[in-house]
């Protein structure tokens, strides 16, 4: 218990020298992870979004891909295609980039939503089905997407069903000015990621999956889970309320939150750390409370919960 | 530039495009509300609120084309000048209400965002009011609920977005529930609310203006009208027993002076209306009896001969006709007692000489009949017994259509040539003849009979009950009613059977104990609903002045001026919203779990060193802040919480664990 808890804030002090001034978030994509989900990364290019997939897998020992999407990506160039191959004489299944543990999909909203499609298949079902033959995907799957800001030129956004096949949503933003200041003065970014090592083995995270499934969570926690809950479908400033799936996803969210921060039983604070992070996708403002840009609308919307009392 | 982002901030409500479903539901609670209101309105007027509702509802259904601004612009003008035209005036009741009909309709008309909706509604419950300055019958009532119920479901519809996908089932219930809610409030208002003397929708009203009723003056043919109203003039509940129908004699205006075809009663100026009436000695039991009168815009009150006492201001005159001290334009309530055996003492000689006159030269042989009586040296009384015989064996017959009396003396055709006529002809003609010979007499007007709601037990007496009939003076035995349309035998009087007056004919049939189950029935129904509609004038209409006074007695409550009246019903207001309130606000403070009763206890502490427990704050949150604030109280802070947050939160946890919390926070003195 206490070798997991070690070797994840390992996780998190390597990757946050490489990502500097970021440790909520880092520690957001490592909590989305260890509750078996998959993360969404919403910036502007250039944050450091790759980075952060890339520093992850490897602290962690996975396996990493990355598929760039754009608008003429094709379902056959994510899964894999069937090849004739001349000597044996049949055709021979050549697994696409998918087949790995940590997949980056860069900038998913560009890609047509067919191709979307075939990738959140395979993060719902850890199995993808090419030419009538299915095969498993490696465990641990964990797919990070990114995602520009939907306004930008040219993207396709995800719909709502599918936003709800992301644990969790997470934004980067802008270092602050001593970090910035930092990676500036500091060593080139590639330079450090090819000497990085993994500090924990898919074992240990896989072990660490578990336990975070373990992680307790009192009667009066669930209270104030289905509290939050009940708010968000009574409340007038959401257009849809929050469903249970998304009520479970918390439950996970939390519990792995917790487990990062070694303890073996979920808090109401812990549950207010990660909850802009899994419902603001799933929610949808009623225009009673909006400001201007996206950012500022989901921080305004996510705010209301705090009127809502533990019980 | 914060002001800037403020400002941005208020307007963005006004941004927000309203659900489709909740236009839709808006657009039908409008129809409901206008429909009363377009019945009665201009016929421009209503077509243009239907063509704005059409266009609106295809707008939403079919997706037509907004109307453009101009046309909007050029329709308030529009509209607004002709409310001026039709109405001469935009104020008052009648143009303001369709002055306010134009402007819902043109709101409908650029009705976009949010803000719209909610003046729309707000304008809808205004107009709903506005109806009860017509008319407060309980339909209506019912009807106008029904409105503000499904305004106010259009209300949830708009405003709780979450609820467009709800079943509007489930929205009307919570309009339902928001609505009875209101209700013990409404009640309580409703009996408390200091009543000012005056109608509760009070308005000097057109309406009662163009009412039937009767008159103070008559000339003959004038009461045809009266006969085919249906209306209600009064009802009458009585506290000791009806008297037979032959008894049921509802005093009303006393005609006295007569130009041989018209008849009018004392005028106000007249000196003699100030003098008070003659004593009469009276004998038998008193009838008892509560009147409640419609409105029908004239001073006098009505009651049975003779009239002893009665509840409200008003005075007896000389011919015990009773007159309110204003007029009667709303619906009025009075006790009254009369007595039906009695005896005036005595006739003044003035009055004597009134009672005897008739102008000069009308009617000669009328008078001549009279004289040829006289001559023949017959008494009073037979005189009046030979009269009444000339009356009931002398052909006459009863109709309600008779032949025109046009010649210069009505009372020789009538009594010499058509002899068909109805009440007012017998009485005039009747009075006429008594004069002529030498005994005075008057014509009195009013109601006869009524029909017995065995539901309500009381009377209903309608216009069609008006009557006349004759007074005359007999020295032995005072003033005597003689009613000479009684006179006429049976097999005399017309019955009509035209459509027009088949409800009245009905009316009449049921009256007298018809016989088959369906009139039974029907006559049933009718006054079943005519209990529940005297009910609902005499409890809720009239609830006045003195009802109101007389309903606080009863509940221990009398001797209260306003002001403690409207201090009652403050406090009986907060009695009933302050548990309410503190429900509301103090829900989640009765923790029946010892360990959050404990927290509870530390966070009281807290609070009233000015670190209050913020709603929604997590209790390690809460202990930074303190420790951040408070930097020596952060072991007892960060060990409280610890073993808060593993009792509360932790998989297993100990009894000494609470014990020791108990400890601690017994310990703890900020």
């Amino acid at each position: 218990m206490s070798q997991i808890h070690t070797q994840m804030q390992q996780v998190v002090s390597q990757t946050g020298s490489v990502i500097l001034g970021k440790e909520t978030p880092i520690r957001l994509a490592l909590t989305c992870l260890l509750a078996r989900g998959h993360l969404l990364i919403e910036d502007l290019p250039g944050v450091g979004k790759t980075m952060l997939a890339h520093v992850l897998a490897t602290s962690l020992g996975l396996k990493f891909n990355r598929i760039q999407f754009t608008n003429d990506l094709l379902p056959a160039d994510i899964l894999g295609t069937a090849v004739f191959e001349r000597e044996s004489g049949e055709f021979k299944f050549h697994p696409g980039p998918i087949f790995t543990q940590v997949i980056l999909a860069d900038e998913i909203n560009r890609a047509t939503p067919k191709s979307q499609s075939a990738l959140l298949e395979a993060m719902e079902e850890h199995q993808v089905t090419v030419e009538g033959e299915t095969r498993p995907l490696p465990e641990p799957f964990f797919v990070i997407a990114t995602q520009n800001p939907s306004y930008q030129v040219g993207t396709f956004p995800l719909p709502e069903s599918q936003l709800d096949r992301f644990l969790m949503r997470i934004e980067l933003g802008y270092p602050d000015a001593d970090a910035e200041r930092n990676l500036l003065a500091g060593r080139d970014r590639r330079e450090m990621l090819a000497e990085l090592k993994p500090v924990m083995s898919p074992e240990t995270l896989q072990q660490a999956q578990q336990a975070a499934t373990e992680v307790h969570t009192s009667d009066a926690l669930l209270d104030y889970i289905q509290a939050l809950l009940t708010f968000s479908r009574q409340s007038p400033y959401f257009l849809t309320g929050l469903s249970p799936r998304a009520g479970l996803a918390l439950v996970q969210a939390a519990r792995a939150w917790a487990l990062l921060a070694g303890r073996d039983h979920v808090l109401p604070e812990d549950v207010q750390q990660v909850l802009p992070h899994v419902v603001a996708h799933r929610l949808q403002g009623s225009g009673v409370k909006e400001g201007s840009s996206e950012t500022s609308t989901t921080t305004a919307l996510i705010q209301v919960f705090s009127e809502v009392p533990i019980p | 530039m914060r002001l800037r982002q403020k400002s941005k901030n208020t307007f963005s409500e006004e941004r927000v495009i309203p659900p489709r479903i909740g236009l839709l539901w808006l657009l039908g609670a409008v129809v409901l509300v206008l429909s009363p209101h377009l019945l009665r309105q201009p016929l421009w007027l209503s077509l243009f609120c239907l063509a704005v509702l059409g266009w609106r509802g295809f707008q939403l259904l079919r997706n037509w084309p907004a109307v453009n601004k101009w046309i909007r612009i050029f329709f308030t003008f529009a509209g607004f000048i002709a409310v001026l035209r039709s109405y001469g005036t935009i104020t008052g009741r009648d143009a303001g209400l369709a002055l306010l009909t134009v402007m819902l309709c043109l709101k409908l008309l650029e009705m976009k965002t949010q803000r719209d909706t909610m003046l729309v509604i707000f304008i809808g419950y205004f107009l709903v009011i506005g109806q009860f300055l017509y008319d407060q019958a309980i339909f209506i009532g019912l009807y106008l609920f029904l409105a503000v119920l499904v305004l106010t479901t259009a209300l949830i519809f708009l405003n709780h977005p979450g609820s467009q996908r709800s079943h509007w089932r489930y929205n009307i219930k919570t309009a339902g529930g928001m609505l009875l809610q209101a209700m013990p409030m409404m009640v309580l208002l409703f009996i408390l609310f200091p009543r000012i003397p005056g109608p509760l929708w009070g308005l000097p009203n057109q309406e009662t203006m163009g009412r039937t009723g009767l008159s103070d003056e008559m000339s003959l043919g004038s009461i045809t009208n009266l006969v085919n109203s249906e209306e209600i003039a009064f009802r009458a509940a009585f506290e000791t027993d009806i008297p037979p129908a032959n008894q049921l004699y509802w005093r009303g205006p006393v005609l006295w002076h007569t130009t041989g075809r018209h008849w009018r009663g004392i005028a106000e100026t007249d000196p003699l209306t100030q003098r008070p009436p003659p004593d009469f000695t009276a004998s038998g039991e008193a009838s008892l009896y509560t009147v409640t009168l419609e409105p029908h815009d004239k001073r006098w009150l009505f009651a049975l001969d003779l009239p002893a006492s009665i509840s409200i201001a008003a005075r007896s005159r000389v011919d015990y006709q009773l007159l309110a001290t204003k007029k009667v334009t709303e619906l009025t309530r009075y006790q009254a007692s009369s007595y039906l055996q009695y005896q005036v003492s005595s006739l003044a000689p003035d009055l004597e000489t009134i009672a005897l006159h008739l102008p000069l030269r009308a009617n000669p042989r009328t008078r001549q009949l009279a004289q040829e009586w006289r001559q023949k040296g017959l008494s009073t009384n037979e005189i009046v017994t030979r009269a009444m015989a000339y009356i009931s064996e002398g052909n006459f017959f009863y109709t309600r259509q008779p032949p025109a009396l046009t010649g210069p003396n009505p009372v020789d055709s009538f009594l010499f040539d058509t002899k068909r006529g109805f009440c007012e002809h017998y009485a005039a003609s009747f009075t006429t003849l008594m004069r002529a010979a030498g005994i005075p007499a008057r014509v009195i007007t009013g109601y006869q009979g009524g029909e017995l709601n065995t539901q309500g037990n009381y009377l209903l007496v309608r216009q069609s009950d008006a009557h006349a009939w004759s007074e005359v003076w007999l020295d032995d035995r005072g003033w005597v009613r003689i009613d000479p349309t009684s006179l006429i035998p049976v097999e005399n009087v017309e019955t009509t059977i035209d459509a027009s007056r088949f409800r009245s004919t009905l009316a009449k049939s049921l009256r007298y104990g018809d016989i088959s189950w369906l009139t039974r029935g029907l006559s049933q129904m009718r006054q079943n609903w005519d209990a529940v509609n005297h009910a609902w004038n005499q409890w809720i209409l009239g609830y006045g002045p003195e009802t109101q006074d007389e309903f606080l007695t009863k509940l221990g409550l009398g001797k209260m001026n306003w002001q403690q009246i409207i201090a009652l019903m403050f406090g009986l207001i907060i009695l009933v919203l302050l548990p309410v309130a503190a429900y509301l606000l103090l829900r989640q403070a009765p923790a029946t779990d010892p360990v959050n009763r404990l927290y509870q206890r530390f966070c009281q502490q807290l609070a009233k060193r000015g670190l209050p427990l913020k709603p929604g704050e997590g209790p390690v949150d809460y202990a930074n802040r303190i420790i951040t604030a408070q930097p020596e109280w952060a072991s007892p802070v960060q060990q409280i919480t610890a073993l808060y947050t593993a009792l509360r939160y932790a998989k297993v946890s100990h009894h000494e664990q609470f014990l020791e919390l108990k400890n601690r926070v017994a310990d703890f003195k900020p």
